[in-house]
């Protein structure tokens, strides 16, 4: 056989392999479930559809989708975390006292709040813990310190952080803005560098980066300390949002996170996440629970509805899609 | 300079234990750079023990590792690879989340940079090319998108490629079991290739022709050791099966007039493996114990599977008139209920039996399982205690009290002896002839000849088809080595 005739036999090969259908629409399925929410708002109120209807409407969604990426960092590895909702309390509860009035001791709680992630992570993987039970009793401690900080809702974002989340960029509104920045950033960090690609490969088989020498140790903690990074990025854009503090405010977002998470194409197992998936569907999740649809007449229990059935129906299509690609 | 040295890997003396299991008993194995050395032996032999110890996964009790003319005193995954040591293991080691270039990034350290994924992607693909033309695989392929023979195919690929690490002894563990004739046929050739440059190879196959067209020399093991070695042309098939099987005749321990006459009792079950061709049934008659032998994961346990969802529900292909229990063969995971008691533990399977109106009656349940500690001499002082505070062999024994304390007349057995003392292995059989004479029907798969002598009629399974049917009086070890290895070699 000649060296002309092996190169030929090769087949040209296409951006997403053979089977790209599948993947393509795997990969489609978070915009498109985005793209529908919006056309369903756009039909109950066109006027939504502007600069300041999105800026309104996406307000929360940047704190969302800096949740959702630090579970996604979480899921990676192929566990979860059931205390990121009460982990950006207590951010909220710091950023919103010791940040504004001695900044140093803020910022240095702030960063060994990610090292105490990072421990967190170096726990699990040395005792080999349920990351479920080790963060479900980090979820009372968070809770307890924010508590201790800051008993009843008050305290005030430091100024430059409300300045910079009331940004009004041109053209583009602020928090799409943002969500584009955390996508791109987490994509990159995640899916393109070359230590991305071993942090992923942890969750998706540990023993064969064992084997190939690398530490699944430094991988857990890393994964960790993005999640607490992360975390720490979503506590403080709630209170620049927000304005004040209060021990309570980011208790929904552990589900939220998560469901985020699922919704963009992520998998509870397997190391297969989407950093872009994840950003969307914290979007889209943010959107259906949007307080202006409250003054579109919606009452509130059906929003919380909304975002079920949204979640069903995008698995449900994405169980289909799987099935396809099985019988392919 | 070491790295001259003509022998890569020198092992003198190793041992390993898993428990109660000698899985290496003081191995002797040298390598030599530039050859093909094959490894050849039956189930649970040693074999992949030992290259797993060759490629740092598991450490030695005990024993001399030499790689390259230094001694290891610390040896790891990480070490092997920095002195050229390269593994494809049975169980694949890709990540199925990542691309195949992502993939032979993981293996390579050294792969970085802004465009770390274009070298790696070319890396590989060449490499590719290389052993497999046309093979149809592209960088950026997802690995949980390719099937079974292509990812094979990536890992073999993968093994080879070299980056700042040389490679200079590439151990293969059954690398042509997925893959068709054509590809197996590539990779053999590719490797002859690599051994004529200088890079040395073990080759595991139990494909027997393979071996002996392929390799320079071949080295035997049986039970954790290796008991011959010498130069390929030396061997022939029929030299190899005699070495793997060790052809002296043992005599067979119960008297033939033990036995019964086959089919004069009721039948039991009559299976049919789904990959069956022909028209070979498994079939069972009351009071019979039947052998199930063959190559590790070749159908024996889905067949139990079967047979066992067949005895609730219909199945084609198979039949089942009598109620079903199942001892299962991997204890911890689907055998023990490990925060239960002893008495908890047999009791599940006869709930029926043990129940006053709507709840267990603690007194029956103490009853069976005071019955069962004696009868088959479970060593604990108190049935109560949790079942975690027995030893492996007599939490085993625990698992047989379950099913046959049970009402069951069909007990399954999955290998269950793997891991237990030799002591209490003579105690079950012993019981389980017992059993049988009393009308129980027995169908046992073992991976040891020995438990084979001790059925009444055995069926030998390869490629999750019967291709051996044998009774009692025509059983040997050869015989079945003979079938499960060669009797129908597809290629």
């Amino acid at each position: 056989m000649t060296a002309k005739s092996t190169v030929a036999a090769r087949p040209a090969f296409l951006p997403f392999g053979k089977t790209d259908s599948p993947r393509l629409l795997r990969a489609l399925l978070p915009a498109l479930s985005l793209v529908l929410v919006l056309l369903a708002i756009a039909w109950l109120n066109q006027r939504a559809i502007s600069y300041f209807g999105f800026t309104l409407m996406l307000n929360l969604a940047i704190p969302i989708a800096l949740a959702t990426v630090a579970q996604m960092f979480i899921i990676t590895g192929n566990d979860l975390d059931l205390s990121i909702g009460a982990f950006v309390g207590f951010v909220g509860c710091v950023t919103a006292t010791w940040l504004r009035d001695t900044p140093i001791l803020g910022t240095l709680t702030l960063l060994g709040c990610v090292g105490v992630y990072a421990a967190l992570g170096a726990l699990i993987y040395w005792r080999n813990l349920p990351s479920i039970v080790v963060t479900l009793g980090m979820n009372f401690v968070w809770q307890g310190l924010a508590v201790l900080l800051l008993p009843k809702p008050g305290g005030r974002a430091p100024d430059w952080l409300l300045a910079s989340m009331s940004a009004k960029p041109p053209l583009v509104p602020f928090p799409v803005l943002a969500a584009l920045i955390i996508a791109a950033v987490t994509y990159f960090g995640l899916m393109r560098t070359s230590y991305g690609a071993i942090l992923r490969g942890s969750g998706g088989n540990a023993a064969a980066i064992g084997r190939a020498g690398w530490s699944l140790l430094k991988a857990k903690i890393v994964l960790y300390a993005c999640a607490g990074l992360f975390g720490v990025l979503s506590g403080l854009s709630l209170i620049g949002i927000t304005t004040s503090g209060d021990a309570n405010i980011g208790n929904g977002y552990t589900l939220l996170s998560i469901a985020g998470v699922i919704l963009g194409g992520g998998e509870f197992v397997g190391g297969r996440v989407s950093p872009i998936g994840a950003v969307i569907g914290a979007l889209t999740l943010a959107l259906a629970a949007s307080p202006l649809l409250t003054f579109m007449h919606l009452p509130p229990d059906w929003q919380v509805a909304a975002n079920g059935a949204i979640l069903i129906v995008v698995l449900a299509a994405r169980a289909l899609i799987s099935r396809r690609e099985v019988e392919q | 300079m070491t790295l001259e040295e003509s022998d890569i890997v020198r092992l003198g003396g190793v041992e390993k234990h898993f428990g109660a299991v000698r899985a290496l008993d003081g191995v002797d194995l040298t390598v030599r750079s530039g050859e093909c050395l094959s490894l050849v032996g039956h189930n649970g032999a040693g074999k992949s023990t030992l290259m797993h110890i060759l490629a740092g996964t598991v450490a030695a009790d005990r024993g001399r590792v030499v790689i390259g003319g230094d001694e290891q005193s610390v040896y790891s995954p990480a070490r092997a690879k920095q002195l050229g040591i390269r593994c494809v293991f049975q169980e694949l080691s890709l990540c199925p989340n990542l691309t195949v270039a992502e993939n032979a990034r993981v293996f390579h350290p050294a792969l970085t940079g802004l465009n770390w994924r274009r070298k790696a992607g070319a890396l590989i693909t060449s490499k590719l090319d290389e052993i497999f033309p046309g093979h149809g695989v592209g960088p950026s392929d997802l690995i949980q998108d390719l099937p079974i023979a292509r990812r094979q195919m990536v890992e073999v690929a993968r093994a080879f490629t070299a980056t700042d690490e040389p490679v200079r002894l590439v151990i293969l563990d059954e690398p042509t079991s997925s893959l068709d004739s054509h590809t197996a046929g590539q990779l053999l050739a590719f490797m002859r290739r690599a051994v004529a440059d200088g890079i040395s190879c073990i080759f595991i196959s139990h494909l027997l022709g393979e071996v002996l067209q392929n390799s320079d020399r071949i080295v035997v093991m049986r039970d954790g050791r290796t008991i011959a070695a010498d130069r390929a042309e030396a061997f022939d098939r029929n030299r190899l099966v005699a070495t793997m099987g060790g052809s002296e005749p043992r005599p067979t321990e119960a008297n033939a007039s033990d036995r019964l006459e086959r089919g004069k009792t009721r039948l039991h079950v009559r299976a049919r493996p789904r990959q069956q061709g022909g028209s070979t049934d498994l079939v069972a008659h009351e009071g019979e114990i039947i052998g199930l032998a063959g190559l590790a994961g070749h159908g024996q346990t889905e067949l139990l599977l079967t047979i066992f969802a067949a005895a609730t529900r219909q199945c084609p292909g198979v039949a089942v008139n009598a109620t079903v229990a199942l001892v299962a063969g991997d204890r911890q995971a689907d055998g023990i209920f490990p925060l239960w008691s002893i008495a908890e533990n047999i009791g599940i399977c006869s709930l029926r039996k043990l129940r006053q109106g709507a709840l267990i009656s603690r007194r029956r349940e103490d009853k069976l399982a005071n019955f069962w500690r004696d009868r088959i001499k479970i060593r604990t002082p108190d049935i109560h205690n949790n079942i975690l505070s027995l030893s492996g062999g007599n939490q085993q024994k625990a698992l047989f009290a379950r099913a046959l304390g049970s009402e069951a007349r069909i007990v399954l057995m999955d290998d269950p002896m793997r891991g237990v003392d030799i002591g209490t292995k003579l105690e079950v059989y012993d019981l389980i002839r017992e059993e049988a004479r009393g009308g129980r029907t027995f169908i046992w798969y073992t991976t040891e000849t020995d438990e084979l002598k001790k059925c009444d009629h055995v069926y030998v399974f390869r490629n999750g088809a019967i291709v051996a049917d044998l009774a009692r009086d025509e059983l040997t070890e050869e015989k079945v080595i003979q079938s499960s290895f060669v009797g129908a070699d597809p290629r």
